[in-house]
């Protein structure tokens, strides 16, 4: 017997990949990066260094909006075509159910963020790439996109509209991406420093600087499986 | 495996969806599940698949309290109402993730999804997507994936609707052999469905039951008067229809067609009056071409509980 966790990451997957979606973000995901990474504005060839700081700036942000476009589905769209019936009545637990989604966007991403090592490739011909720097700015991303995916899935269990469910992940998002950052400069004292631990930013750079802290670690962890408990019990709360 | 229901409740808001009902459903039954719309069959079906939970009462799958959800949950088939269906999905692997899902052998999926094909006549549009699918296919597709696991209790929400009168009889002549080993629980709308596949009927009205029993038991209850239809010939109509208004035991005649004389006789008790007929025909020298039978329907049974 093979797990619902996986059957049910494996027919989200193929679903991404039998609709463009896969297509379409890989694509897209990879045009942005590349174009700022390689050809526009301060681009490597002007910094004149062998990294890929410029590509994970540009990477957090094109996955800050194209991961809730993925996500706003996923629960919104089960709960207005009533699937989501079928597969609770089935042997599958609500939680199974929120972790087999998680697991197919989180691996979306990964496959994605994989094609872009050819970038690593090229950098490391041209000089000599900092593999640790490079290593952790990688482990930044997918942590954050980890973040992001549970945002989204507990945005689309809170409707069963997309559209809202895409706007609210953004909403939502928003505040870890940016605005605690922008609070965190304007206060001081204990304030700014709360704004400055809720900042995924913060915690994002500070991990691509290539120290590993477990605090950023316990943060991300923390903020998905929050994101994640908060789906599920939405879902099982039973009308 | 048995299904005793004990006095479940369930309330939106101010409604009382399901008021405290009860009944058991033996192993190799098939119920059928009546009632106007919004009596309360949905709801019921719901908690008995536990997507929702009741507010009051218990549900006993075969007797045993203590196994977890998941296990009772891989013992049920079920085709909920409007039938949802993940439309991008080609038949085949929609099926065999329903499989997978209800914890069917891995090595076992193929043969299990061939079979269902077979069983619910899916073969010709096995490899197209759901979303392409009519009607009556995608209900087919409904049935297969409740079937696929093999359970032990089957709860059918509505499965006939959007068939054609062909595809009807087929999806029942399924439902009668499922039921010869499952439990079987299906609501509907349509009564001759019942009457062609249950064994026993429980007639829901605001969220009550309002009648248990087999279709013959039912129709016993229910005030029971024998209707005949006759068409006779040799007299006016006028004579012919005085002299059955006077025989004993008739309530009412009704003529429903003069020139053919063919008339509607409601007797008064349970006595049949195809006798008396006959021997008034016989006397007179009249020719009785047609004499059908009508017993009370279903219908009529249906509307006197649930209409108030």
């Amino acid at each position: 017997m093979t797990s619902p966790i996986k059957i049910i990451t494996f027919r989200e997957l193929g679903s991404f990949f039998d609709s463009l979606t896969a297509y379409i973000l890989i694509i897209a995901f990879l045009g942005f990066s590349g174009f700022f990474t390689w050809i526009y504005g301060g681009d490597i060839f002007i910094r004149k260094e062998a990294d890929l700081q410029v590509f994970f700036s540009i990477a957090k942000w094109t996955l800050f909006f194209f991961i809730p476009a993925l996500t706003m589905k996923m629960i919104a769209e089960e709960k207005k075509t009533g699937t989501i019936e079928l597969l609770l009545t089935k042997a599958v637990s609500p939680r199974q159910l929120v972790l087999g989604k998680f697991f197919a966007c989180l691996l979306l991403v990964l496959i994605t963020l994989g094609f872009t090592l050819v970038y690593y490739v090229s950098v490391s011909k041209l000089g000599n790439i900092d593999h640790g720097a490079t290593v952790s700015g990688y482990l930044g991303l997918i942590l954050m996109s980890a973040a992001y995916i549970s945002i989204g899935l507990f945005a689309s269990s809170l409707t069963n509209n997309q559209i809202v469910a895409f706007l609210l992940a953004l909403f939502i998002g928003i505040f870890f991406h940016f605005i605690f950052d922008v609070l965190s400069n304007s206060s001081r004292g204990i304030l700014g420093t709360l704004f400055l631990n809720l900042s995924v930013n913060e915690h994002v750079e500070s991990i691509s600087r290539g120290v590993i802290d477990t605090k950023d670690l316990i943060y991300f962890i923390s903020l998905t499986l929050l994101g994640l408990f908060a789906a599920e019990w939405l879902i099982s709360r039973k009308k | 495996m048995d299904l005793i229901v004990s006095s479940l409740s369930k309330r939106y808001e101010s409604q009382k969806a399901v008021d405290d009902i009860s009944f058991s459903v033996k192993s190799g039954e098939i119920v059928g599940f009546l009632g106007p719309n919004g009596a309360g069959k949905t709801t019921t079906m719901k908690m008995l698949t536990q997507y929702i939970a009741p507010d009051s009462g218990q549900i006993q799958y075969g007797g045993s309290t203590s196994s977890s959800s998941l296990d009772i949950r891989r013992a049920i088939g079920y085709l909920p109402e409007h039938n949802p269906l993940y439309e991008d999905m080609p038949v085949m692997d929609y099926l065999g993730f329903c499989a997978a899902l209800q914890g069917v052998n891995p090595s076992e999926i193929p043969s299990k999804v061939r079979e269902m094909v077979v069983k619910c006549g899916l073969d010709v549009e096995k490899h197209k997507k759901i979303t392409e699918l009519s009607k009556g296919f995608r209900q087919r597709v409904g049935l297969a994936q409740a079937i696929i696991h093999n359970p032990k209790i089957l709860i059918l929400d509505e499965p006939t609707t959007g068939l054609d009168p062909n595809q009807i009889v087929e999806i029942r002549e399924l439902i009668k052999n499922l039921g010869k080993e499952k439990t079987v629980i299906l609501s509907t709308h349509i009564l001759p469905e019942v009457e062609a596949t249950c064994d026993r009927i429980l007639i829901i009205n605001k969220g009550k039951i309002v009648a248990d029993g087999t279709v013959a038991n039912l129709r016993k209850q229910s005030e029971s008067r024998q209707i005949l239809r006759v068409r006779i010939d040799g007299a006016e109509t006028e004579r012919i229809y005085q002299s059955l208004q006077s025989m004993p035991d008739v309530r009412m005649v009704d003529i429903l067609q003069q020139a053919e004389n063919k008339f509607e006789i409601q007797s008064n008790s349970e006595l049949p009056l195809n006798r008396e007929v006959f021997k008034l025909c016989v006397s007179n020298h009249w020719e009785l071409l047609e004499m059908i039978p009508f017993e009370t329907k279903l219908e009529d049974i249906f509307r006197d509980l649930t209409v108030n």
